[in-house]
């Protein structure tokens, strides 16, 4: 079976967003996502996600070319001025390509 | 001294040895939603037994301190502090709102030394949480130049985030089922809700300590004033409630209870709706003075003070 090329956009951040991000996937025309908690170090200190402040999430997104490139700079404008918030694309294959 | 203290300290110490104790992010979260339920199913059952016009005007003096504190606090971290807007207004509303935890220790602290207070006094817990967050936030508006506040609040998602948070929710639920089934109706609970909360709240402490010492490291720029803020912070604002609670009326242990509130900081609520509306505002300032040094200065030496003013202003 031939694979389908599709966007993989990864956000990993602060909690606190995730209501935020979850609309805004939508907004910008994702048909999913998926989202997990994770905790680690960067810019920001460590955010070991002892309690309710330091927590941290990863939000998946397979989205088009178009979708991720329009979520990503909305986030960018967003967002990443004032939380902690790391971002990157990749190429993915999916197999149901009518899903994203 | 009290355990819950020691199991505090416990905390502290194994944090600061990098001890790798770490309870687990479930239970920690089981047990602040055991604590807020208890401490608004006491004070519901409580509540039972007064009516409302009769407690309108001590809430309503609690709620205007509410309002009032943060006042107070922001031209103070401004001029003295010498901090930006967003900051001055953030850490504002944090001191302006309270800490559940803090009342939780104070309500342990006046039962071992068997001082009576208004048993309703969990009212005024979820009184004061939002008023202090609320004012920050526009304290913060107010004076904000047009190019900093270029990203404008939605104040309806905001209102529906801090009324409808996980502390408020449980708070005022427990209140709420507390107050409609009454003493009779909580009494087959009584094992798990009342018995077991000292228990459950030193397991609590021990995980604040933890992360209270984890927060000691986040004023390197502005911890000359920022130290003392937050140590001389509660004892002028436990000085106004103590004062509020005697005028209004409350005896020695209920104006203990108010000015343990006053002085207290939120490190829950105020946290998560202060990054959502003033997300300019740098957290870890906020955050260190409420978790780091407030939270434990309470604990340990604020209340045992509060309690000996009090004990002054009362003649007793």
């Amino acid at each position: 079976m031939q694979p389908h090329l599709r966007t993989l956009l990864v956000v990993i951040s602060e909690a606190v967003l995730e209501k935020r991000l979850a609309d805004d996937a939508r907004q910008f025309g994702a048909q999913g996502y998926t989202i997990c908690d994770v905790r680690g170090a960067g810019m920001h200190r460590q955010r070991d996600a002892e309690w309710e402040g330091s927590r941290s999430i990863r939000m998946e997104v397979i989205c088009s070319a178009e979708v991720a490139d329009r979520l990503s700079r909305h986030i960018l404008d967003r967002y990443c001025e004032n939380y902690s918030i790391s971002m990157y694309l990749a190429e993915v294959g999916v197999l149901r390509p009518e899903k994203f | 001294m009290d355990p819950l203290v020691l199991f505090f300290v416990l905390g502290v110490v194994a944090r600061l040895a990098r001890s790798d104790l770490k309870l687990p992010e479930a239970l920690y979260e089981t047990l602040s939603i055991y604590l807020l339920l208890a401490i608004g199913l006491k004070g519901g059952v409580e509540l039972a037994k007064h009516s409302f016009a009769s407690l309108s005007g001590q809430a309503l003096a609690a709620v205007l301190m509410g309002v009032v504190l943060p006042f107070i606090a922001y031209p103070i971290l401004r001029g003295i502090g010498r901090l930006q807007r967003a900051d001055a207004a953030s850490i504002a509303g944090h001191y302006g709102s309270v800490s559940v935890v803090t009342f939780a220790v104070g309500i342990s602290f006046l039962t071992k030394r068997e001082v009576a207070y208004e048993p309703y006094m969990p009212l005024f817990v979820a009184l004061l949480e939002v008023p202090g967050i609320a004012v920050g936030i526009l304290l913060a508006r107010l004076f904000s130049t047009s190019a900093e506040s270029h990203v404008s609040i939605r104040w309806g998602t905001l209102a529906h985030e801090i009324l409808l948070g996980k502390s408020m929710v449980l708070l005022m639920g427990g209140l709420a089922i507390g107050w409609i089934a009454g003493p009779s109706g909580i009494d087959p609970m009584k094992g798990l809700f009342f018995d077991l909360f000292k228990g459950v709240l030193a397991l609590f402490l021990l995980e604040m300590g933890l992360v209270a010492a984890g927060r000691l490291g986040d004023f390197r720029n502005h911890g000359r004033f920022l130290v003392p803020f937050a140590i001389a912070m509660p004892l002028a604002f436990g000085s106004i409630g103590l004062g509020v609670g005697k005028l209004t009326g409350l005896g020695l242990g209920g104006a203990t209870l108010l000015a343990t509130l006053a002085a207290s900081a939120s490190y829950i609520a105020a946290p998560a709706a202060m990054r959502i509306a003033i997300p300019e505002a740098n957290p870890t300032l906020s955050i260190g003075c409420a978790l780091g040094i407030t939270f434990p200065f309470n604990v340990t030496l604020g209340i045992p003070c509060y309690h000996l003013m009090a004990q002054w202003l009362y003649g007793a």
